[in-house]
């Protein structure tokens, strides 16, 4: 036990002193978080730019309430056709184009500005499916009072911050693990110290463990200061079964690890492990969504998204953080990272090779 | 008592045989050097017989227990010093002397006091990085003893110091061997061998070419002693006449005889009165040595 927590100290003593791995693990996710989550936050965002094609029948026909929601979410411009009304969403001048036909109303909008896309599609939809409700309502003669609530729909699911922290979060520890895993392997490797740890009476699970339960706290941290400032600062509100995200994480980090031990062992300086767990983590975190939503990627991307570890730990997150699922939601999920990580460090454990003689 | 006890030991690397046969015994209390040009399999031998690297054929023993595969009995009773400084990142120098005794379950204030005897106390609050090569040394060497093991392995601590670092280190290394422990030691240095080795066992291509005290090397090596008369003192002619020289040189320097009865030759001298300014070379274990392994240059 004190050969266990001299050696886990000694990590934590290198971790928080090493400004450099300081900054990766937390600084610099942390000020992704504030780009998105401050200056791309949608709170207190102006009105959506909507171009009108022509008349719009349903728009009219609007009860009161729902119209009062519509004026908040849109500037309404008005032009007579349809070309002139693209161009402008294509170049940016407006945000949606909207016009209707016969019973359906069509919504033109670009994949530019996701986030302003999805903020306009829902509040549409809630409008149109407000109004159907209301319509039906007075066909069958019945008082069905009105409901709609357009600001819930944003706050809950669509608010910027609600997307990205679980994603951003996920692509930090997934690099602080692998980094961590990585250089300690290639590190201790160099500079012999791993030999002379096998020569003092320590078991080797001893050594490995400090490490793991290093790395596990370290996430764990980051989790902590990613949460406690997107809910101070950004909004942030998480759902019911957020604590989930604790296993998620720490079987993520796990899976992480197990990534930089590969790297590690593929390479033979404490440098290029670094860069190989690099090299490895941020393409992914780009194909996981860590960044942007791959919705609107095609087929093929999110076929090979989906082969991503990444990915199922962005989606776990995501589920039980802010899209409200149960428990039970994250499941699949610990499994298919457990089992990678298992993979993954037994193919690592044999290309390891004690000394690259 | 034997503190190791090898037998015809073979290490192969690919097409390299790294140990080639060797056969080495290490008493108890002894300090024995294993003195070899880089790459003559120093490191391996040492590697293979603390324990690190499985022996394709033969058998090591150390202080009566088999070293492969890893063998916790033995590994309280050795202190490993690594060629590299095999150092935690970032600790001070406190922090990582405490580091390694918590490993053997040793208290901290030991720890703290083998710092003060390497002359570290007052780098204690230094990291590692910021330690000179020598102190670094130092250090690494008192991480090697902090458990007090019986048996010390040490690979090339003196590598890459200066001149006066090297001295300091040699006052550390003898008083560690006159503490009662067997001290094994390899390096390229000559001088180092001869100040710090009862024996020394002389290496190259893997294989162990001579074992003895650096006094019974030189003596085997049959090598004629040089003695140097300061000019003036002594003609040529004079100097051939000299019983027992076997050839006679003039420079600049004054004149040098060579010979293998040097007693003989300088109480002739000094029944010619020439003995003024005499110095006299006899061979050294630098002989000794590159008779061995021969002169050729290698990287």
């Amino acid at each position: 036990m004190r050969a266990f927590s001299a050696i886990a100290a000694a990590i934590v003593r290198g971790f928080v002193r090493d400004r450099a791995s300081l900054f990766f693990a937390v600084v610099f996710p942390l000020m992704f978080l504030v780009f998105f989550g401050g200056v791309l936050s949608d709170r207190g965002q102006p009105a959506a730019e909507l171009v009108q094609v022509g008349d719009l029948a349903l728009v009219e026909a609007l009860s009161p309430e729902a119209r009062e929601a519509f004026d908040a979410a849109f500037d309404v411009r008005r032009v007579d056709d349809l070309d002139t009304a693209l161009e402008q969403v294509r170049s940016g001048d407006a945000d949606v184009a909207l016009r209707q036909d016969g019973g359906t109303l069509v919504a033109h909008y670009t994949q530019t500005d996701q986030v302003q896309a999805a903020v306009t599609q829902a509040t549409l939809r809630a409008l149109v499916e407000g109004t159907n409700v209301a319509l039906l309502a007075q066909e069958a003669g019945s008082a069905v009072p009105f409901a709609l609530d357009v600001e819930r729909v944003e706050d809950e699911s669509l608010t910027v911050i609600q997307f990205v922290t679980p994603g951003l979060l996920g692509w930090a520890i997934a690099t602080s693990a692998a980094i961590g895993a990585a250089a300690t392997l290639q590190g201790w490797r160099q500079t012999k110290l791993m030999r002379r740890l096998q020569l003092a009476p320590v078991r080797t699970r001893t050594i490995v463990s400090a490490r793991v339960v290093v790395t596990l706290g370290i996430a764990l941290v980051q989790t902590a200061i990613f949460l406690g400032v997107g809910m101070a600062f950004f909004g942030l509100s998480l759902t019911g079964s957020w604590w989930m995200a604790v296993p998620l994480v720490l079987v993520g980090t796990l899976c992480f690890m197990a990534l930089g031990l590969l790297a590690g062992a593929l390479t033979t300086t404490a440098e290029a492990a670094v860069n190989a767990a690099n090299f490895m983590v941020l393409p992914m975190a780009f194909l996981s969504g860590s960044f942007f939503s791959l919705d609107g990627a095609p087929r093929w991307l999110q076929t090979i998204s989906d082969l991503m570890p990444l990915k199922h730990l962005n989606e776990g997150m995501l589920d039980v953080m802010v899209r409200g699922e149960g428990p039970a939601a994250a499941l699949p999920v610990l499994g298919i990272l457990a089992a990678f990580a298992l993979v993954v460090t037994l193919v690592s454990a044999k290309l390891f090779r004690w000394d690259s003689v | 008592m034997t503190a190791i006890r090898v037998r015809d030991l073979t290490k192969v690397y690919g097409e390299v045989r790294a140990v080639d046969g060797v056969d080495l015994d290490v008493a108890d209390g002894e300090f024995v050097g294993v003195l070899g040009p880089n790459g003559a399999g120093k490191t391996t031998l040492l590697e293979v017989v603390e324990g690190l690297r499985r022996p394709d054929s033969g058998t090591v023993e150390v202080l009566g227990e088999q070293v492969w595969p890893r063998n916790a009995a033995v590994l309280p009773r050795i202190g490993v010093q690594l060629q590299a400084s095999a150092f935690f990142e970032r600790l001070t120098a406190r922090e990582q002397i405490r580091t390694f005794a918590a490993l053997y379950d040793v208290s901290p204030a030991r720890a703290d006091d083998w710092l003060e005897r390497v002359g570290l106390a007052e780098k204690a609050s230094a990291r590692v990085e910021d330690l000179s090569g020598g102190q670094a040394q130092r250090l690494s060497i008192a991480c090697a003893l902090v458990h007090d093991p019986e048996l010390v392995f040490l690979d090339e601590p003196t590598a890459s110091l200066d001149p006066q670092a090297r001295r300091n280190l040699w006052d550390l290394l003898s008083g560690i061997n006159e503490a009662g422990r067997t001290v094994v030691l390899t390096t390229h240095y000559m001088d180092e061998a001869e100040v710090l080795c009862d024996r020394v066992a002389v290496m190259d291509s893997g294989r162990v070419l001579q074992v003895g005290s650096p006094a019974e090397l030189v003596r085997h090596l049959d090598a004629p002693a040089r003695i140097l008369v300061a000019p003036g003192q002594l003609d040529e002619a004079g100097a051939r006449g000299i019983a027992g020289t076997e050839s006679v040189e003039v420079g600049p320097d004054g004149t040098v005889l060579t010979t293998r009865h040097p007693a003989d030759v300088v109480a002739r001298l000094g029944e010619l009165g020439a003995l003024d300014g005499v110095r006299v070379q006899t061979g050294t274990l630098e002989d000794v040595f590159l008779a061995l392994t021969g002169r050729s240059y290698r990287a």
